[in-house]
């Protein structure tokens, strides 16, 4: 049992041990695989173009394994973004035949042998190099979100929520920055000119789950999240096509939970004047 | 090549992770001019990948726990290998440290009277671990993230610029630090979109660059997890500590490829899932070992009565400490036993109805089922041991975090070794980079200020390290024999090599074996050449990656060979005890000459080893332990000194 | 309405100079345009069937049914409907079809409604046709700016639809006669307008203004145990929004289109009881 093996390139994936088991040796060798058909834009911001790729596939991989093996074998200088590769840091955002996606959780088995698979990089985003965009964009409009406002007069370790109070910020918590809704979002895809004005749906979201946290003190401090949301963040941009959900890798639902329950706080404090007078009266018997 | 781009920085922090970001927010705040630097996009790092949570005696659900118990079953799951200072300091700062998230915008989930709920964990006697459902790791890092936005925002107020006392460079990697004599004088970083070297000038330095995993076939790291922080250390001249010590998770996914070494979060066995071997056996009830025979079930019955009633029933040896399981599902499948991809079966498809599996397990639920396309409801999965951390690292000053030997240079989180000791428990580590991410951005700060004169930078190891890092381009005109080679094939065969030779059973043979392999790739790896140009080209970035694994694997080779005990993440199959002997001895990896010499032959090797002898544990903290429990970890003339 | 129709220019959107020289409007490859298409389709026929026989000002009360479309009735010149939702605030003067005056309400909160409006951005002014398929518009200001800005009125749209969900209610009570007005009895149109007000009700009260009404503007849902609970059960309502929507806008044109037969004689409603 102990004699063991150099390694060499050859061996084919083996468990922990180093000697792999026969059962093992015998049913990985790859009978499922097949050779793909693929187009990848390589290129920068000069100019480029689909390039045709002929690589194989086997049997539980994803696209993101398809590209690393290009990288490995055809491309070595392909630049792609990953980080986890688990679907958890948002990093490998691409678009695989016209939809923004993350590499790492788009399964090969999604997709027929025949078919051949286009990847490009985000659309929204000004082009870097090959799979990679520049997403400072998102870096600018996540500064221009007034962070959460600590309650004054509340120590640390004095805070306390209740559970059902802090489960919608929380849903809004599980995004992983995979900027897929910024990329999608129509409002700056097609229409460059409106990023300054628009945050897009992930800080949109943000401001949302702020304006939900149940010990956030912005108000107190004469910041008002809904009126910004409206005026600074661009919220009226948003027609609430759904894309954003649609894509969104965590499943959070962020037209439904973020973007209309916004909409509608925005709507008591702008464009409801029943609402705002019951405010104004409220506000001067109790004050 | 001496007009590269400068700027001047009080304190740099390398790593955007937990620790880093904590550093880097507390250096800030203690007036220092910060700069941090990733090699990802911000708020990227590894530390999203964290499940369980953040351990910290705050006693919101068990009142009975303080810091003491905490620091006992912190050195209790380290073999009482720990630098127990910063055990003490750790367990003590914790709670601190996550009631501070709060007033930063992160929202645990809570218990019945508003407070942080707290979870039980393997190894903590009482619910201690913060949580956010299992991706607690993600609001950490979403926290500390947003927390520096909000800092660069009163900078923006206050100066016009987001970016004057705080600042993020993204996408950048750092090959060297720089020093004038002995103190840090700043370090030489490239930009990943254009290939564009600069320099960050600086007198204190936080390496928080997490671990090592990358070396590893077999991992739940990422790619970042090339050891770069220990090896920058190490060409800095600081020593890295018990880097024998690497903890294998028992369950990774094993299938499909693209998704081996991916975690299987431990809540699954906590919640009744059960391993089995190809013939359907519930083969951990043979590797009880004798020291746990008393505390774990010896039926299938008892075991499963257990989830009801454990109070009167004995734990599932399921639940063994993960280096016992990882050890037996490695038995398992050398033995012919295992699943078809080289794995064990992880069930819990048999052990519970489909509805309270995807309310238990909703993120495994998924998982299997977005990557692997199995629906763990219906049939079970194939698990196997993957590399998860290392205990080892950078050695550091237990309440500075300072590296020694080296003014200016700080080290936090997983890249700093000696809190965990040989094995750490879950939810230690995302505590750990909070505690020792704030001290070490404390001191750098103020190490910093306290400075009448920045050290100078010196032009010739900027020329040095730029000629380094442009190598791998010239590759073909290389003289010293030989085709260029792929860093790709380098190093997967590395991968493979430390996965075989110095993985989860370690024998002597194939540790000398391993060292004999890695001096060959040395010589490989100096040989390897990409094409293309500088802007994002991943076969350059590995290609310059490869010494910093290469110097890591080195110092894990050589610490497994020289330590002739089991303990922990560290077990001999030749040597299958725990010596107690061992226990107050540090192994220290340095660079030696032939590491410093670019002409030296490949085959010889980096580093050097050699012995230290740990401090006594302080009485006071020896006397929260009974002396019965001592006996087991400490010498003879340890107890009675 | 604001999105006008101008024919892609090169350089903006997808095809700004800054972003990857990719020629292709999109590159999808799925058949991204049914979806819309057949919204479109559906919300049309819709419109169509709707305007006929809101403007027909005939063959709407077949006794003891009266079809939703004109309920309540309120001018004089409706039929009388025994016991029936006539409320003749209008007096005599109004002489189109009285249909006109109370479809503005549901029409209203139909066309404000969040589903909707992603419906008819999507299928009708193409903004966007579908996800990551450029739009053909040279500027957008979605709803920022008036008309579209109205769109922040759905929610008095909502307060008007539930009193008109009442009255539909009482229709639907008064269904469980027989054509002589007898009580206690039934027939395929009251198993009908059951179903329609069903609908009714479930896609009113899902309404993502109902649910921030009800529940969602609160910041601490722990303070209000019960405005929590309604929320949760509005919001299960919310998920099948669209669903609801579409079942909803179906069953009013049946329930319409049947009291239509029966008025003009083309069948006799089947009894039951």
């Amino acid at each position: 049992m102990s004699a063991s093996t150099t390694p060499t390139q050859s061996t084919p994936p083996s468990s922990a041990s180093s000697t792999p088991s026969p059962a093992t040796s015998t049913t990985s060798t790859p009978a499922t695989s097949y050779e793909a058909k693929f187009k990848v834009w390589r290129g920068d911001a000069e100019g480029g173009e689909l390039k045709d790729f002929a690589v194989e596939v086997n049997e539980g991989e994803v696209v993101l394994d398809i590209i690393h093996r290009l990288q490995a074998t055809q491309a070595s200088d392909l630049a792609v973004r990953w980080n986890c590769k688990a679907g958890k840091c948002g990093s490998c955002s691409a678009e695989i035949n016209g939809r923004p996606r993350l590499l790492c959780m788009t399964r090969m088995s999604t997709f027929t042998r025949e078919e051949t698979i286009t990847v490009t990089p985000l659309r929204a985003f000004p082009i870097v190099r090959d799979l990679v965009t520049n997403v400072s964009f998102n870096y600018q409009k996540a500064r221009e979100v007034p962070a959460f406002v600590p309650p004054p007069g509340v120590a640390a370790g004095e805070y306390r929520m209740q559970q059902v109070d802090v489960e919608r910020s929380q849903e809004f918590r599980k995004c992983i920055e995979c900027f897929l809704c910024q990329d999608t979002c129509h409002v700056v895809r097609d229409h460059e000119e409106n990023k300054t004005s628009f945050a897009g749906p992930r800080f949109l979201m943000r401001v949302a789950e702020l304006d939900m946290h149940p010990l956030d003190a912005a108000e107190e401090t004469g910041l008002d999240r809904k009126e910004t949301a409206q005026d600074e963040h661009g919220l009226g941009y948003c027609n609430i096509t759904k894309c954003c959900t649609e894509v969104c890798p965590e499943g959070i639902k962020i037209t439904d939970n973020a973007l209309i329950p916004l909409k509608e706080r925005v709507a008591d404090k702008k464009y409801d004047p029943l609402v705002w007078l019951g405010n104004k009266i409220r506000r001067r018997t109790t004050g | 090549m001496t007009q590269l781009e400068r700027e001047q920085w009080d304190v740099v922090v390398v790593g955007a992770g937990g620790a880093g970001l904590r550093a880097a927010i507390e250096a800030r705040e203690r007036g220092a001019r910060t700069a941090v630097i990733c090699k990802s996009l911000f708020g990227k790092a590894h530390t999203v990948m964290a499940e369980g949570g953040i351990a910290a005696s705050m006693g919101n659900v068990n009142s009975g726990d303080n810091w003491q118990v905490h620091f006992r079953d912190t050195m209790r799951g380290g073999k009482f290998l720990n630098q127990w200072r910063m055990a003490e300091l750790h367990a003590q700062e914790a709670p601190d440290r996550v009631w501070e998230l709060e007033t930063w915008g992160a929202l645990f989930d809570r218990t019945a009277d508003g407070k942080i709920s707290q979870r039980n964990f393997g190894g903590h006697e009482y619910p201690r671990l913060a949580h956010v459902g299992d991706r607690t790791g993600l609001e950490l890092i979403r926290t500390l993230q947003q927390k520096i936005v909000a800092l660069q925002q009163e900078d923006f107020r206050e100066f016009g610029d987001y970016e004057a006392r705080l600042k993020v460079f993204q996408e950048c990697t750092v090959t060297s630090v720089l020093k004038e004599g002995e103190r840090v004088s700043g370090t030489f970083c490239y930009e990943r979109e254009s290939g564009r070297f600069f320099v960050l000038e600086a007198p204190a330095v936080v390496l928080a660059t997490g671990g090592i995993g990358k070396s590893f076939k077999v991992t739940s790291n990422s790619w970042e997890y090339t050891g770069d922080g220990h090896a920058l250390a190490l060409l800095a001249g600081a020593p890295l500590l018990n880097m024998e010590f690497v903890q294998f998770h028992p369950t990774g996914m094993v299938w499909p490829p693209s998704v081996k070494g991916i975690l299987v979060t431990e809540s699954v066995r906590g919640d009744g899932g059960v391993l089995r071997n190809s013939e359907g056996k519930r083969f951990m009830f043979d590797y009880v070992p004798d020291v746990f025979k008393e505390k774990y079930a010896e039926s299938e019955e008892e075991g499963d009565r257990w989830y009801e009633d454990p109070d009167n029933n004995r734990r599932p040896p399921e639940l063994l400490p993960r280096d016992e399981v990882a050890r037996a599902i490695n038995s398992e499948v050398k033995a012919g036993r295992g699943s078809p991809h080289g794995g064990v079966f992880l069930d819990v498809s048999t052990r519970m109805p489909p509805e309270v599996i995807q309310r238990r397990l909703p993120s495994m639920y998924h998982q299997f089922k977005e990557l692997a396309d199995v629906d763990i409801t219906a049939e079970a999965m194939e698990v196997g041991p993957t590399c998860h951390y290392v205990m080892g690292g950078i050695a550091v000053d237990s309440d500075t975090a300072a590296t020694p030997g080296v003014p200016g240079l700080y080290a936090a989180g997983e890249v700093a070794g000696g809190m965990h000791g040989s094995n750490r428990l879950g939810g230690n580590s995302l505590s750990d980079l909070l505690v020792f991410g704030r001290r070490a951005g404390l001191h750098a700060a103020e190490y910093a200020a306290g400075l009448t004169e920045r050290p100078a930078l010196d032009e010739g190891q900027i020329d040095a390290a730029a000629t380094e890092a442009l190598r791998p381009f010239g590759a073909e005109e290389s003289a010293d024999g030989g085709p260029p080679e792929n860093p790709y094939s380098v190093h997967q065969e590395l991968q493979q090599t430390m996965n075989d030779l110095v993985g989860i059973i370690r024998r002597e043979g194939e540790m000398e074996q391993a060292l004999e392999k890695l001096g060959e790739l040395r010589g490989r790896a100096a040989r390897a050449g990409v094409e293309g140009h500088r802007q994002f080209n991943p076969g350059w970035h590995l290609a310059i990656d490869l010494r910093n694994m290469l110097l890591v694997s080195e110092c894990i080779a050589l610490s497994a060979l020289e330590r002739t005990e089991s303990r922990g993440g560290h077990t001999r199959e030749d040597l299958p005890g725990m010596v107690l002997d061992w226990r107050r001895v540090n192994l220290h990896c340095r660079l030696n000459d032939s590491a410093r010499d670019p002409a030296a032959d490949p085959a010889l090797g980096r580093i050097t080893l050699s012995r230290k002898t740990t401090e006594p544990i302080r009485p006071d903290l020896l006397d929260l332990f009974d002396k019965e429990e001592l006996v087991k970890y400490l010498a003879e003339e340890e107890l009675h000194e | 309405m604001a999105t006008g129709t101008e024919r892609p220019q090169l350089n903006t959107g997808v095809h700004d100079t800054t972003r990857a020289a990719i020629t292709a409007r999109h590159l999808r490859t799925d058949r991204w345009w049914l979806a819309p298409a057949a919204t479109a389709a559906g919300l049309l026929a819709f419109v169509i069937y709707s305007t006929w026989r809101a403007f027909g000002n005939a063959h709407y009360y077949a006794a003891p049914y009266v079809s939703p479309f004109y309920s309540p009735c309120l001018a004089e010149n409706c039929e009388p409907m025994k016991g029936g939702p006539n409320l003749e605030i209008f007096g005599s003067w109004w002489g189109l079809s009285p249909a006109l005056i109370i479809l503005i309400f549901p029409l209203g909160f139909r066309m404000t409604c969040y589903y909707y409006r992603k419906a008819y951005y999507r299928g009708f002014w193409a903004s966007p046709p579908a996800c990551a398929v450029a739009e053909p518009h040279k500027k957008y200001s979605g709803e920022t700016r008036f008309p579209l800005i109205l769109q922040n009125i759905h929610r008095y749209f909502f307060y008007a639809a539930v009193p008109v969900a009442v009255i539909l209610t009482y229709d639907t009570v008064l269904a469980f006669r027989n054509s002589d007005y007898e009580w206690g009895h039934m027939g395929l149109g009251t198993i009908i307008m059951v179903v329609n007000i069903v609908l009714i009700w479930a896609y009113t009260l899902s309404c993502h203004s109902c649910r921030h009404v009800i529940g969602g503007k609160l910041k601490h849902f722990s303070k209000h145990p019960v405005r929590y609970r309604l929320w949760g059960w509005v919001g299960k309502l919310n998920h099948r929004h669209m669903q609801l929507a579409w079942a909803s806008l179906i069953s009013v044109a049946l329930a319409d289109f049947y009291v239509y037969l029966l008025a003009s004689g083309v069948f006799d409603d089947p009894r039951l009881f």
